[in-house]
C-alpha cells in the first residue's frame, strides 16, 4: 500500500469514509433514474440510426456526381466532397454506436429499464469484436483490476510499454509505429485482444484453448465484412470500390477516435499503477481510490462528452461503471470535491494535454528505463 | 384482469419471430437478406423510427382511444402493429409499458370480440386500477391516446370450445368479467347466443364493469340470464353472506351441474368454486382463469426463504444474507459469473417470482422478469430464479 504516494498518507478509516461518500452519490443516482434517462437513451438511439441511414443515402447520392455520368454538375470535386460528407456522417454514426450506445449498454448501464432491446446480455455492436467476449475482457478483467500490473490486460494492451513498471524488451522499440497501426485498426486489435495471443506465443496458453473464441471472432468478422465490404458496395454496382473505400474510411475514422479517447483514459501523465501486493485484502474504499488514481478525464463540452460515450469522464465511469453515462457530468464536480477533500489527485485536462502526454510516454518508454519509482 | 407471471415475458419479447419449423417463404428470405444490410440490427429497427407499428422485431400497439367503464376501470382500445395474429375470445395478452423509465409487464384479458378485431383492426383491454398497483394505475389513469405499448401474442386456454355447442355458466367477480365479456361479445357477434347463465359479483352497482352492455344483452337476448350480486351492503360493510355460497348457486342456477362452468375472479372465489365443483365430482366441468401471482410479495423485513432454481429444478433454503450466487454454487450449480462484487453484470439471472434483496443497498426487487445480479442479491422470502 505504501508504494502509492497519494494513498500512503491516508489512514484506512479515512479511506473507508471516502468510499462511503462515493456510495452516497451512487445511491442517489440509482434512486433518481427514471423517465428522463429513458428518453435520453432512446433519443441517442434514434439520432444514431437516422444518421447512419442518412449517411449511407448521401454516399449513394454522391455517385450521381461521378464524372462517368457526364452530367453538367458531375465532376471529381463534387463527387468526392459529397462522398466524403456521407463518409463522415457514417463515421460519426459509428462513433455514437460504439461509444455512447455499445460501450455503455454492454456495461449494463441501461439494464434497469428492462427493455429487451437495450440489455447488456443481448446487445451486439457494429465492431468486429463480439460483444459478449468484450464484455468479459472489459467489464470483468479491466474494470475489476484497473491498472494492476500483471492483472489488467489493458495496460498497454500487450502491445505498448506505458509505464516503467513494464520491463523493457526490444519489441517495444517499434512502439511508435505499433501505436499508429493500432490506432488505425483499433477494432481488430480489440477483437484479438481476448485471445491472449502473446501468451500463446510464449507457450503459456494453447491454441485449442483459444479455438472457441477464435471461431466466434471469425463469425463476427464475417458479418461485419459482409455488410461493409460486400453488400453495401455491391448495391453501388460499378462503383463498388468507391463505396467500399468510403465504408473502410468511416470505420478507420471511428477507430482513430475511439483509440484516442480510450488511450486518454488510463495512460496520460500522472496516472497511477498498482502491484498485486497493493491490492491484497483490498477494501471497497481502496478499490474506489484505485479507480480514481488509475483513470483520467478529458475536459470538453456537452457534445464532445456524448461523442466520447462519456469516457471523457473516465474517472466517474470507473468509480460507477453501471450508472447511466449521461449522469457522469452531473456528478463529476462532487467527485472532484470529495477527492480534493481527501487529498487525492483528480486527473483531468484538455484532449491535447491528455493525448499529448500519452504520446510522450509511448515515445519515452520505447527506450529502456527509467528504473521504476518505488517510493 | 391482470396476471403476474414471468413466463409471459418470453412471449412478449420477440413476439412475432416466426415459430420454428415454418416454411421459409420468399418474403422471409428477402427479409433475411435485407437484415444483413442492417446488421447488427434488423431492418425493422429502422422502420420503427418511421412508424412503431411497422416493426417486426417487437409487436407494438398504439392506444387509439380510452373510455372509462367505472370510477376505477378503463378500457383501452389498442391498434396492434404488423405481426398481430389475432386472438380467441377469452384469451389474454401481455402488455408492456415503461413507468419512470422501467418497463413493466402485466397480462390483461382481451375484452373485445375477435369478430370485431378484424373490422376495426383494434383490440380492447379493460384495466381496473388496483389500490397501490403501479401498472394498473398507470394504464387506467395516465396512459393517453397516441401512446405506445408493447404486446405479446394472445394466449390462454380460457376459451369456448369451437367444435361443440356449449351451455355456459359464467361466474365472474370484479375485473374477472373481462374475458367473459370477450366471449359474450363474440357469441353475440355470431348472432347466436346460447343458453347462458352469468353470475357476476361486484362490491356495488357502481363497480360493475360493462354494466350497461350486460344489461342490454340480457334485455335483447332472453336466453342470456344475468345475475348481479353486490357484496357490499348499503352501509359499505363487507358481508360474507354476499359472497359465493352453494345455496345461492342452487337458487340462481339450479341446473349448474349440467353446464360448462367458466370462472374468473379473485383467488378466494376460485378456491371456493373449485372446492364445490370437485366436491360434486365435476372438477373437469369448471374452467378457471387466475390473475394472481404464485408467490406474494415478501414483506421488507423478510429474512431468507426457499429458493427455487427453475431451469435446474433445484430447491433449497437460504438465509437472508448469503448471496444467491453462493447459494446456487452450494447446491451444485455453476452459474456464469465474473467479479462477484456487483460490477460486471456477468451473473445476472431473471427473477421468476418472489423477492430478493440487493445486499449492497437493501433494495428489494420483486417484479417478475427483472434481471438481478445474483452475486450481490440475497433471498428476501421465497424466490424463484431462472437458473
Amino acid at each position: 500500500m505504501t508504494r502509492n504516494k497519494p494513498l500512503a498518507g491516508l489512514d484506512p478509516a479515512a479511506l473507508e469514509e471516502f468510499g462511503r461518500e462515493l456510495d452516497v452519490i451512487r445511491d442517489e443516482i440509482l434512486d433518481d433514474r427514471g423517465e428522463r434517462d429513458r428518453r435520453y437513451i432512446l433519443r441517442v438511439i434514434r439520432v444514431q440510426r437516422t444518421l447512419a441511414f442518412a449517411a449511407r443515402l448521401v454516399m449513394y447520392a454522391s455517385l450521381a456526381f461521378h464524372p462517368w455520368f457526364g452530367f453538367a454538375w458531375a465532376s471529381w470535386p463534387a463527387f468526392l466532397s459529397v462522398l466524403l460528407l456521407g463518409t463522415v456522417g457514417l463515421g460519426l454514426a459509428k462513433i455514437l454506436e460504439n461509444m455512447e450506445l455499445g460501450h455503455n449498454i454492454l456495461h449494463a448501464q441501461w439494464d434497469w429499464m428492462r427493455d429487451p432491446e437495450i440489455q447488456s446480455n443481448t446487445w451486439e455492436w457494429d465492431l468486429v469484436c463480439p460483444a459478449d467476449q468484450w464484455r468479459h475482457s472489459h467489464n470483468v478483467v479491466h474494470h475489476m483490476w484497473t491498472n494492476v500490473m500483471g492483472k489488467d490486460r489493458d495496460v498497454g494492451y500487450g502491445m505498448l510499454r506505458v509505464t516503467s513498471r513494464q520491463r523493457w524488451s526490444a519489441f517495444y522499440a517499434m512502439q511508435p509505429l505499433s501505436f499508429v497501426v493500432m490506432a488505425t485498426f483499433f477494432e481488430w486489435f480489440i477483437a484479438v485482444h481476448d485471445l491472449e495471443i502473446s501468451r500463446i506465443l510464449a507457450g503459456k496458453r494453447s491454441w485449442p484453448e483459444a479455438r472457441p473464441m477464435l471461431k466466434r471472432v471469425g463469425w463476427k468478422v464475417g458479418r461485419q465484412v459482409l455488410k461493409d465490404y460486400v453488400l453495401w458496395p455491391a448495391l453501388a454496382g460499378p462503383f463498388f470500390f468507391w463505396i467500399l473505400a468510403a465504408n473502410a474510411l468511416a470505420n478507420i475514422m471511428r477507430n482513430l477516435w475511439t483509440f484516442t479517447i480510450i488511450f486518454c483514459g488510463h495512460f496520460p501523465d500522472g496516472v497511477h499503477h498498482f502491484s498485486k501486493r497493493d491490492i491484497r485484502r483490498e477494501t471497497r474504499g481502496y478499490w474506489y481510490a484505485r479507480q480514481l488514481l488509475g483513470s483520467c478525464n478529458i475536459a470538453g463540452g456537452k457534445l464532445f462528452h456524448i461523442m466520447t460515450g462519456h469516457l471523457s469522464h473516465q474517472i466517474e465511469h470507473h468509480l460507477f461503471p453501471d450508472l447511466p453515462s449521461h449522469r457522469y457530468p452531473e456528478i463529476a464536480p462532487r467527485v472532484q470535491e470529495i477527492a480534493a477533500r481527501y487529498g487525492l489527485p483528480y486527473n483531468t485536462g484538455s484532449l491535447r494535454r491528455q493525448f499529448g502526454t500519452t504520446i510522450g510516454k509511448v515515445l519515452r518508454f520505447a527506450l529502456p528505463g527509467p528504473s521504476p519509482v518505488t517510493a | 384482469m391482470a396476471r403476474e407471471t414471468a413466463q409471459t415475458m418470453a412471449a412478449t419479447e420477440r413476439a412475432s419471430a416466426p415459430p420454428d419449423g415454418t416454411a421459409r417463404t420468399l418474403r422471409t428470405r428477402l427479409a433475411g437478406v435485407a437484415d444483413l444490410f442492417a446488421w447488427p440490427l434488423r431492418v425493422s429497427h429502422y422502420l420503427e423510427l418511421v412508424n412503431p407499428l411497422w416493426s417486426s422485431h417487437l409487436l407494438r400497439a398504439r392506444v387509439e382511444r380510452v373510455c372509462d367503464e367505472t370510477h376505477d376501470a378503463r378500457t383501452l382500445i389498442l391498434r396492434p402493429g404488423r405481426g398481430w395474429r389475432g386472438h380467441r375470445a377469452g384469451q389474454f395478452v401481455a402488455v408492456t409499458v415503461p413507468i419512470d423509465g422501467t418497463r413493466h409487464v402485466r397480462t390483461y384479458s382481451i375484452s373485445s370480440a375477435p369478430e370485431h378485431d378484424r373490422t376495426s383492426e383494434c383490440i380492447a383491454i379493460t384495466v381496473k386500477a388496483v389500490p397501490g398497483g403501479r401498472v394498473s394505475n398507470h394504464l387506467a389513469r395516465d396512459l393517453v391516446p397516441g401512446a405506445y405499448v408493447t404486446l405479446g401474442v394472445a394466449q390462454g386456454e380460457f376459451v369456448l370450445p369451437e367444435s361443440r355447442p356449449v351451455r355456459p355458466l359464467f361466474i365472474t367477480a370484479g375485473s374477472g368479467v373481462t374475458p367473459v365479456m370477450g366471449m359474450l361479445r363474440s357469441l353475440a357477434a355470431r348472432g347466436a347466443l346460447p343458453d347462458i347463465v352469468h353470475i357476476h359479483y361486484a362490491p356495488s352497482a357502481r363497480d360493475v364493469i360493462f354494466a350497461d352492455e350486460l344489461a342490454r344483452l340480457a334485455q335483447d337476448h332472453p336466453r342470456y340470464r344475468l345475475h348481479l350480486v353486490y357484496t357490499r351492503g348499503a352501509g359499505g360493510e363487507q358481508s360474507p353472506s354476499h359472497h359465493f355460497s352453494p345455496q345461492e348457486l342452487d337458487a340462481l342456477c339450479p341446473d349448474w351441474q349440467g353446464r360448462d362452468g367458466y370462472a374468473c375472479g379473485p383467488r378466494g372465489l376460485l378456491a371456493a368454486l373449485e372446492e364445490h365443483w370437485s366436491g360434486n365430482g365435476l372438477a373437469r366441468r369448471l374452467l378457471v382463469e387466475r390473475f394472481q401471482a404464485a408467490l406474494a410479495d415478501a414483506p421488507p423485513d423478510a429474512t431468507g426463504g426457499r429458493v427455487r432454481f427453475a431451469a435446474s429444478g433445484i430447491e433449497v433454503d437460504a438465509d437472508g444474507a448469503t448471496c444467491l450466487l453462493r447459494v446456487a454454487e452450494a447446491s451444485g450449480l455453476n452459474p456464469a459469473h465474473g467479479c462477484r462484487m456487483g460490477i460486471c453484470h456477468s451473473c445476472t439471472a431473471t427473477l421468476v417470482a418472489g423477492c430478493v434483496r440487493d445486499v449492497r443497498d437493501n433494495r428489494l426487487t420483486s417484479d417478475p422478469g427483472t434481471r438481478v445480479q445474483i452475486c450481490v442479491s440475497a433471498a428476501a422470502g421465497n424466490c424463484e430464479l431462472e437458473l
